[in-house]
């Protein structure tokens, strides 16, 4: 039933500084195709870096990325991040434009669809999220789980390989949250391959196939949700869910 | 109270008034427009170039923008009119037969709005937030067109309003052309108002054209505020609760 092309994506002995600040310390990572993978750990960990460092965001200093088996660093980075579609915390949908343009943009863009394809692209795709109705509106007049939706639905329609949400549910109010949650999760059961930053507990333990803990630009332990939620075996990871959960 | 009616009449003798009023409206009135809209208009796009120059990566064309703003922005109107009208008169006679101070006037009119226009849109290209940029490129488009695209139409639409005071400077600054020493035909506002004023020892024409000015100004300075509302507010309508409860579970599936 999945409708995906999903793809594996890899990170070896990844390296980054800024400046002397060495932010990602050697993080190995495989998150093999259509799996979610959820990063969690405590703030200024690396886990929002080490997204953007996978899609070339920012370049890393040392190590290698590979998709679908081959490495992307000598490839144009437009390319791979064509690829891998990614939802902000804010959500960062452009204002000026409509809902249905946000969609409706790299489309037209980038996958060179025409005015009438790419809108009809970008209605189908709003459709999956609830949100068609919306397409004429700019994205101020949606509340912050409507507004993340379209995101979803901007990523999602450049027929990415892997998405990546960057603490998606952070920034919406409580009661907002589960409507993003269940569309994520929706994604993960179709199929999709994911890599999720996130603080919901509930999310990594129930939906992710795999967890990864992160503290200090190393990924301390990583593993099953039921090894690392109910048999921790460092003492960072122990403090970290005894005050999260 | 003859000093009062003589105070009135010396600026307001409705006499003089009407006067001066066809020579405003058959010169004054388009010279004055002619100004100020042309040197807006390649004081924008000057103002533009200038402002890609300022947040460009490259250091030197950075600084080359820094000079060209400094130098422009710190010396008096009149003092460049003068300077680029009369200085450069010769010359453009020479090489095109042109006698006409306008180009030259509206040449540094220009030169000076692409300075304060500059600053204008660099100021509001910085202040949009990262994640435009960011979200752009992880879409997959490049530096180059993410900027163009997306943050550089954001940061200007959010200056608009102070690039309106700027065209309202110009219409102001216009008058300072007589400077360069107008045929009949060539005055604007202030100069048919300055000469009308020195041959009847009234003011009441220079009253006539600050009429004019703020005809022009005045409606400008509302729209000003009217666009300045509208990109606030955005013609917002009220943000619907969120109907996500009704959509769980459908979600992708739908």
């Amino acid at each position: 039933m999945s409708e995906f092309k999903s793809g594996s994506l890899e990170a070896k002995e990844i390296h980054l500084a800024f400046g002397s600040n060495k932010v990602l310390r050697g993080i190995n990572l495989a998150v093999p195709e259509g799996t979610a993978a959820s990063v969690i750990g405590p703030s200024g960990s690396g886990k929002s870096t080490l997204l953007r460092v996978m899609n070339r965001l920012i370049e890393p200093d040392q190590g290698d990325i590979l998709l679908d088996g081959r490495s992307v660093l000598k490839d144009s980075p437009d390319e791979l991040r064509r690829r891998i579609g990614m939802v902000f915390q804010q959500f960062n949908l452009f204002p000026h434009k409509t809902v249905g343009e946000n969609v409706a943009f790299a489309l037209r863009r980038l996958r060179k669809l025409s005015r009438d394809e790419a809108w009809t692209e970008a209605l189908a795709q709003l459709d999956k999220v609830g949100l068609k109705h919306k397409a004429e509106v700019r994205p101020a007049t949606l509340s912050g789980g409507q507004q993340q939706r379209v995101a979803i639905a901007r990523a999602l329609a450049m027929q990415p390989e892997v998405m990546f949400f960057d603490e998606a549910t952070s920034a919406l109010d409580p009661e907002l949250v589960k409507g993003v949650l269940a569309l994520m999760t929706d994604l993960a059961k179709e199929g999709m391959t994911m890599v999720v930053v996130t603080h919901e507990m509930g999310f990594s333990r129930n939906v992710s196939n795999q967890v990864v803990f992160m503290d200090g630009g190393v990924v301390v332990e990583n593993g099953s949700p039921d090894q690392l939620f109910t048999d921790p075996q460092t003492d960072r990871l122990k403090t970290f869910l005894s005050d999260v959960l | 109270m003859d000093a009062w009616s003589n105070l009135v009449d010396t600026f307001l003798n409705w006499g003089y008034i009407a006067e001066v009023l066809p020579t405003m409206f058959a010169y004054g009135l388009q010279n004055t427009i002619v100004l100020a809209l042309t040197s807006g208009v390649i004081g924008t796009l000057l103002g533009t170039l200038l402002a890609l120059m300022g947040i460009s990566r490259n250091r030197f064309v950075r600084v080359l923008a820094r000079i060209y703003t400094d130098v422009f922005r710190g010396l008096p109107a009149v003092l460049v009119i003068l300077v680029i009208g009369l200085g450069f008169g010769p010359l453009l006679r020479e090489l095109a037969g042109i006698t006409n101070p306008y180009p030259l006037a509206v040449a540094a009119m220009a030169l000076m709005a692409g300075a304060y226009i500059g600053e204008i849109f660099r100021s509001g290209i910085q202040s949009v937030d990262k994640g435009q940029l960011e979200a752009s490129r992880a879409l997959g488009f490049g530096y180059g067109p993410s900027m163009r695209l997306i943050v550089v139409p954001l940061g200007i639409r959010r200056v608009l309003p102070a690039l309106m005071n700027q065209f309202i400077a110009l219409i102001k600054e216009s008058s300072l052309v007589f400077t360069l020493g107008l045929t009949a035909t060539q005055r604007e506002l202030f100069q048919i108002g300055q000469d009308f004023a020195a041959n009847n020892g009234n003011q009441s024409p220079l009253v006539a054209a600050a009429i004019f000015y703020l005809v022009l100004t005045i409606p400008l300075t509302y729209l000003v505020n009217y666009i300045d509302k509208r990109l606030r507010e955005g013609g917002k309508q009220k943000a619907e609760p969120d109907e996500a409860a009704a959509v769980i579970g459908k979600g992708a599936h739908a």
